[in-house]
């Protein structure tokens, strides 16, 4: 006893105290806890929900309350589904970085293990959008076959999203400093999921008014304008219509033409003299 | 070349520097500095050299063009290769560019280059001579109009000077009248839309643009956005683009206790409300619906409607509210319009009843 009062104030005291309460407290607990809920259900899909329900407690609550009701920093998330969950936290936009008009998107944090996990705990809550599956957004492989639902896309494009995100999927403006984003390097699961859960101020096109076949079309026309198709006039000047490039023909073009009379101008023998 | 240069200042016409100049100006005209010949006006082998550049440059402009029609021959039209820093490009366009630009580019070089070293460039001065005319010229021309003012009678014989006035006003009605060729007065069309024959006993379903089908009022969810048209207005009619520029809808559905205009949540059906996809501006086409704020900004001229609050213009230049239909749902659950808008859809026109 006498050795151990003489040892209370080492430095690593406080941390050998620390252990042995922690060491206590679980062993209480793992004697104590109720057995029957340790056993209930071990399946795969509730594994994962435990696991998300984890992985929200730390990465998410803080905005969205522990149950995911939402609080004044977030919205509830009862009913959003797991398609939201893979679409904002796959592409990096949840956790948000600060409150804004805008969440843009960034790197992503959780790996696809640990999303599909928070998705299953967030689908936990309330019925809601799911995950598309692979084949509900691969645009056809068949030539012909891709041809058509690329030009289909393309008019569905033009009806449903051109105007927030441009003819070319280049993006767009809106209001108090929101944009819509550019769909250029998109994931098209994310793509479809969008269409699907209608994220931040982007509305929701549902299965009922945009069926899962449109869905796919969009898809593959959005993949085929902004990765594929070439531009045979070179430089896009980013697809953003007459006021780009009348931009850059006054500054570049106009610009180019003033320097190249200055240097004429100032290259004489007159201009030499004086 | 230093000589010329001091020559030049003010101090080397005025002798007492640093005093006050008190004799006339003191910024002593300059002068004309004293020509300098070019290397190309004393050496004619440099002359020479010149003039076989420029030449060079018509030549190469004249190979260019040969470039520019063998490039249109050469390359298909639709063949697609990579150039560095500018991407996948048509080889065609590529080249017709390169050979114009160049065939171009050379003839203004060569021209300039001529200008510089071989055409003349001795200093020619103009003087600048007083615009207006002598006293004497202005005395005799002012004496002439009198004269025949005098002469015309025309400050005596009021009827005359009256009738010509009269007559002289009147001829530019006849462009006004000619404006009549721009067409026939629109009339009432622009005051009725594909919705008008719409009645509570004779409804008009809303179809969906996507589908082409009817939609039920929970196909609507919060947060999406739906365009339709009127039932029976088909793609391929003749006139599909006239009527669907006044027919189109914007189909959104807020929660009811969200909606703050009273009579805006009656005209819709349990939340779902059908605003007129057109700009009260100018007529753009408007759906940068915000489902968060339920904003819809116009990408023309950033007018901003606030659907919640019976479309209010919450920004920008439009003058009055989005129309909004009226729409139920019929026996089977469709929505359908019992009526046209109360007022017309887009911009305003003199006529517009308010």
């Amino acid at each position: 006893m006498k050795k151990l009062s003489a040892r209370r104030r080492h430095p690593l005291a406080a941390l050998v105290v620390l252990l042995l309460a922690l060491a206590a407290t679980g062993g209480l607990y793992a004697a104590f806890a109720p057995a029957e809920k340790a056993q209930a259900d071990t399946s795969a899909q509730s594994l994962a929900i435990d696991e998300g329900k984890k992985l929200f407690a730390v990465g998410c609550s803080s905005c969205h309350g522990l149950n995911g009701q939402g609080s004044s920093d977030g919205p509830s998330l009862v009913g959003v589904g797991s398609a939201a969950v893979d679409f904002q936290v796959g592409t990096g936009r949840m956790p948000a970085q600060q409150p804004g008009a805008q969440v843009p998107r960034k790197k992503v944090i959780y790996s696809q293990t640990e999303i599909d996990q928070l998705a299953a705990f967030v689908a936990s809550l309330g019925p809601g959008p799911v995950v598309p599956k692979e084949e509900a957004y691969t645009p056809s492989t068949d030539p012909a076959v891709a041809g058509e639902e690329i030009s289909k896309g393309g008019e569905l494009f033009r009806t449903n999203c051109a105007q927030c995100h441009n003819f070319a999927g280049q993006g767009g403006a809106l209001t108090n400093g929101k944009y819509a984003p550019s769909l250029e390097g998109v994931d098209p699961k994310h793509i479809y999921e969008a269409m699907q859960t209608g994220p931040q101020n982007m509305p929701s096109f549902p299965d009922t008014t945009m069926p899962e076949e449109q869905k796919r079309q969009i898809v593959a026309f959005v993949r085929h304008t902004t990765n594929d198709e070439p531009n045979p006039g070179g430089l896009t000047l980013g697809s953003l219509g007459p006021v780009t490039e009348g931009l850059f023909g006054w500054i570049f073009g106009l610009g180019l033409l003033i320097v190249v009379a200055i240097w004429v101008a100032a290259h004489t023998t007159k201009a030499k003299k004086s | 070349m230093s000589h010329d240069t001091s020559d030049n200042m003010p101090e080397a016409h005025d002798a007492s520097h640093g005093a006050v100049a008190t004799h006339g100006d003191p910024f002593a005209d300059p002068g004309l500095p004293a020509h300098e010949p070019r290397r190309t006006d004393i050496d004619e082998r440099a002359a020479k050299r010149a003039e076989r550049q420029v030449s060079l440059l018509f030549i190469v402009s004249m190979l260019a063009t040969i470039g520019f029609i063998a490039s249109y021959v050469v390359f298909p039209i639709d063949e697609i290769v990579y150039i560095f820093p500018i991407g996948h490009v048509s080889s065609l366009n590529f080249a017709l560019g390169l050979t114009l630009g160049v065939a171009l580019f050379c003839i203004g070089a060569g021209a300039v280059h001529w200008a510089r070293t071989l055409m003349s460039d001795h200093e020619l001065p103009a003087e600048r001579h007083p615009i207006e005319a002598d006293d004497e010229l202005r005395a005799d021309v002012i004496e002439q109009f009198k004269t025949g003012a005098a002469e015309s009678g025309f400050g005596r014989r009021k009827m005359l000077r009256n009738t010509l006035i009269g007559s002289m006003a009147l001829v530019p009605l006849s462009g006004v009248v000619l404006l009549r060729d721009l067409g026939p007065l629109p009339e009432q069309k622009l005051a009725h839309t594909g919705w008008d024959k719409a009645t509570p006993q004779n409804p008009i379903a809303l179809v969906n643009m996507n589908t082409n089908k009817p939609m039920k009022a929970e196909d609507i969810i919060q947060g999406s956005l739906t365009f339709a048209k009127p039932e029976g207005l088909e793609e391929d009619a003749e006139d599909f683009q006239v009527q669907i520029a006044k027919d189109a809808l914007m189909l959104v559905r807020i929660a009811p206790e969200d909606i703050k205009d009273n009579q805006s949540r009656e005209l819709g059906f349990e939340g779902i409300l059908a605003y007129s996809k057109i700009c009260t501006h100018v007529g753009c086409p408007i759906s940068l619906y915000e489902q968060q704020t339920h904003h819809a900004l116009c990408p023309c001229h950033q007018s901003t409607f606030d659907l919640a609050d019976g479309a209010r213009v919450i920004f920008g230049p439009a003058g009055h509210p989005l129309p909004q239909l009226k729409i139920t749902t019929d026996e089977q659950g469709y929505l359908v319009a019992t009526g046209d808008f109360d007022e017309p859809v887009g911009p305003s026109y003199w006529e517009r009843p308010r």
